[in-house]
């Protein structure tokens, strides 16, 4: 679905330059194959292994407890009790992507649906203003943020000026990952969703006007359901990458509100758990391909509805 | 239109003014630029608590340039972003020309391997990548990282090498070969200069998101071959100096003029269509 709209199946082979041969793809997808599908057949395999008695890497012995250990805690006095830290991560992921693809939505079909009505020279600038943000380091933004929220920042004397608060502390907080969150992938969700709007004809929405619908009716049974591919779109552009997200739970939550991600950056890092963290690379790699296969059914299932 | 008297040009207008929309937009696009126009006002405050203005200054772009472990990591930035985009737009060339070829069965199979880094976590291909070079002893650094870069480079700089490639004509292809061309001439007399537009949209494109890139380089770089941004986060994490502000505004710099590049030549392409 997010790879519909990046990658256009191009079919018609009426362009076709001279006789160049479909093997030509294949040192490209052999290239792939090597450097992203073999890592992935890696992780599966580290799952199921042994970690070292010391140091970080894995010894060659089957071990499938890392699974079990995501759910179950081994104590000390060699009893074993239902574990909820890992499920509180999981569940942060899910919660802190689902708030900012609500959030980013509703923010941007207006955006959206306004660039669109621009006229088309000033249209193409504002796209152009939503993009280049889309591109730029994600790194450099969540820094950004990290500024702005800062107690002594521009937001912070602000809120201490207008009595809003007597202390402003929202860094390292769970808010404060959410706004990041919300931040980063704000263009994420208007473009799609412009293109979407960019090809709508608003004569029908005019036709919905004069036959008397109020403008919010206009907006909701004429505008959204012609949009909903570009809204569809937006959501797998935005809530199947925040599931994975990483920097900005890292530098805005302070290590507080740790989303999956982080946990297989720490494991792969200071604790040295590299079994551990495959397993629950696995488990991201599971959850965001079912995260896919979703709302790329609920995708097809509106367009054969419509047809 | 006033056939029936309608004023209905009035009325389009006002429709398509939702209300609030013009300040929801405004308002968005405010937040988007804010945060990173008040980085860049902080690069020039004097003082060492960045958030407490006390005068216009440089000192902060002097530190970023007289330090010798910045101009490293640039360095290295740039010799892992070049050699990846060549690899990268190279190898995009490549299969935006075979999938032209491929069946349906075939092309969706293709695209699905070609654009699985856009889809997968990077935290999961950064975690594989390092197992996997540390299991076929690739040693991590430079070579290790031009390899990483250059597999999520492929799908970015195929996006606009296809498009290019779906507005060509084929009539010069037709022509060149009727007129005798073989093939290898047919790609490098015809092919080549008409998709170069696209091709450097591409290639930069794909020097962009190796530039800025940070999960993959932190955990493939070795400790000789540290890449801009994951000195930034260093720097982020120990020590809270204000040259963090102005090296990130030199990097938004690069990489806006390179998006600005990228997206004229894209532009541009569309137009000749």
């Amino acid at each position: 679905m997010a790879l519909d709209l990046s990658l256009p199946v191009v079919r018609d082979d009426s362009h076709a330059p001279g006789k160049t041969s479909k093997w030509l793809a294949l040192a490209p997808m052999a290239f792939l194959s090597l450097t992203v599908a073999i890592p992935l057949v890696i992780i599966a395999v580290y799952s199921f292994l042994a970690r070292p008695e010391m140091g970080a890497g894995v010894v060659w012995k089957f071990d499938p407890t890392h699974y079990v250990k995501i759910f179950i805690q081994d104590r000390l006095d060699g009893t074993r009790s239902f574990d909820t830290r890992y499920l509180k991560v999981i569940w942060n992921s899910f919660f802190y992507s689902g708030i900012t693809t609500i959030a980013t939505l509703v923010l941007s079909i207006p955006v959206a649906l306004w660039i669109a009505t621009r006229d088309p020279r000033k249209r193409v600038l504002l796209v152009f203003l939503v993009t280049l943000p889309f591109w730029t380091s994600i790194l450099i933004r969540t820094y950004a943020i990290t500024q702005l929220l800062d107690e002594k920042g521009v937001l912070g004397k602000i809120a201490t000026t207008l009595g809003i608060t007597s202390h402003f502390q929202i860094l390292y907080t769970p808010t404060a990952t959410v706004i990041g969150l919300i931040y980063t992938f704000l263009p994420f969700m208007i473009l799609p969703i412009y293109a979407s709007a960019e090809r709508f004809d608003f004569r029908f929405a005019e036709a919905g006007y004069d036959l008397g619908a109020r403008k919010m009716q206009v907006l909701f049974k004429i505008v959204l359901p012609q949009i909903a591919p570009g809204i569809m779109a937006g959501v797998a552009l935005v809530f199947i990458p925040g599931l994975g997200s990483f920097l900005q739970p890292d530098m805005l939550g302070g290590g507080k509100t740790n989303m999956i991600a982080n946990v297989v950056a720490n494991n792969y890092g200071q604790a040295r758990n590299w079994p551990f963290g495959s397993a629950l690379s696995v488990l991201l790699c599971l959850i965001v391909l079912v995260a896919t296969l979703l709302l790329s059914a609920s995708a097809r299932k509106r367009k054969a509805s419509r047809i | 239109m006033s056939v029936l008297g309608l004023p209905k040009r009035k009325k389009l207008v006002n429709l398509r003014n939702f209300p609030f929309f013009t300040s929801i937009s405004y308002f968005v696009l405010f937040v988007l630029y804010a945060p990173l126009v008040l980085v860049i006002f902080y690069s020039f405050n004097r003082n060492r608590t960045a958030q407490i203005w006390t005068g216009f200054s440089t000192r902060w772009y002097t530190d970023v340039f007289t330090n010798t472990d910045v101009v490293r990591s640039l360095k290295n930035s740039l010799i892992v972003g070049s050699a990846a985009t060549v690899l990268s737009t190279a190898l995009a060339i490549a299969a935006a020309l075979g999938l032209l070829r491929m069946g349906r069965k075939g092309s969706a199979f293709a695209i699905g391997l070609l654009g699985a880094p856009l889809i997968i976590p990077e935290i999961v291909s950064a975690v594989g990548t390092l197992g996997f070079f540390l299991f076929v002893k690739i040693p991590l650094g430079h070579i290790a990282l031009i390899l990483a870069h250059t597999a999520f480079c492929v799908p970015f700089a195929m996006l606009p090498i296809r498009a290019r490639l779906v507005s060509l004509e084929r009539s010069s292809f037709e022509a060149a070969a009727d007129l005798g061309a073989n093939e290898w001439k047919i790609f490098t007399r015809i092919t080549l200069p008409l998709l170069a537009p696209g091709i450097m949209a591409g290639a930069l494109l794909a020097f962009a998101i190796s530039l800025d890139d940070f999960i993959t380089s932190f955990f493939i770089a070795g400790p000789g071959s540290t890449t801009l941004p994951v000195y930034i986060f260093g720097m982020i994490r120990s020590n809270v100096t204000p040259a963090i502000n102005a090296l990130s505004t030199l990097l938004l710099l690069v990489s806006a003029l390179t998006l600005v590049a990228s997206y004229t030549l894209a532009t541009k392409n569309q137009d000749r269509k």
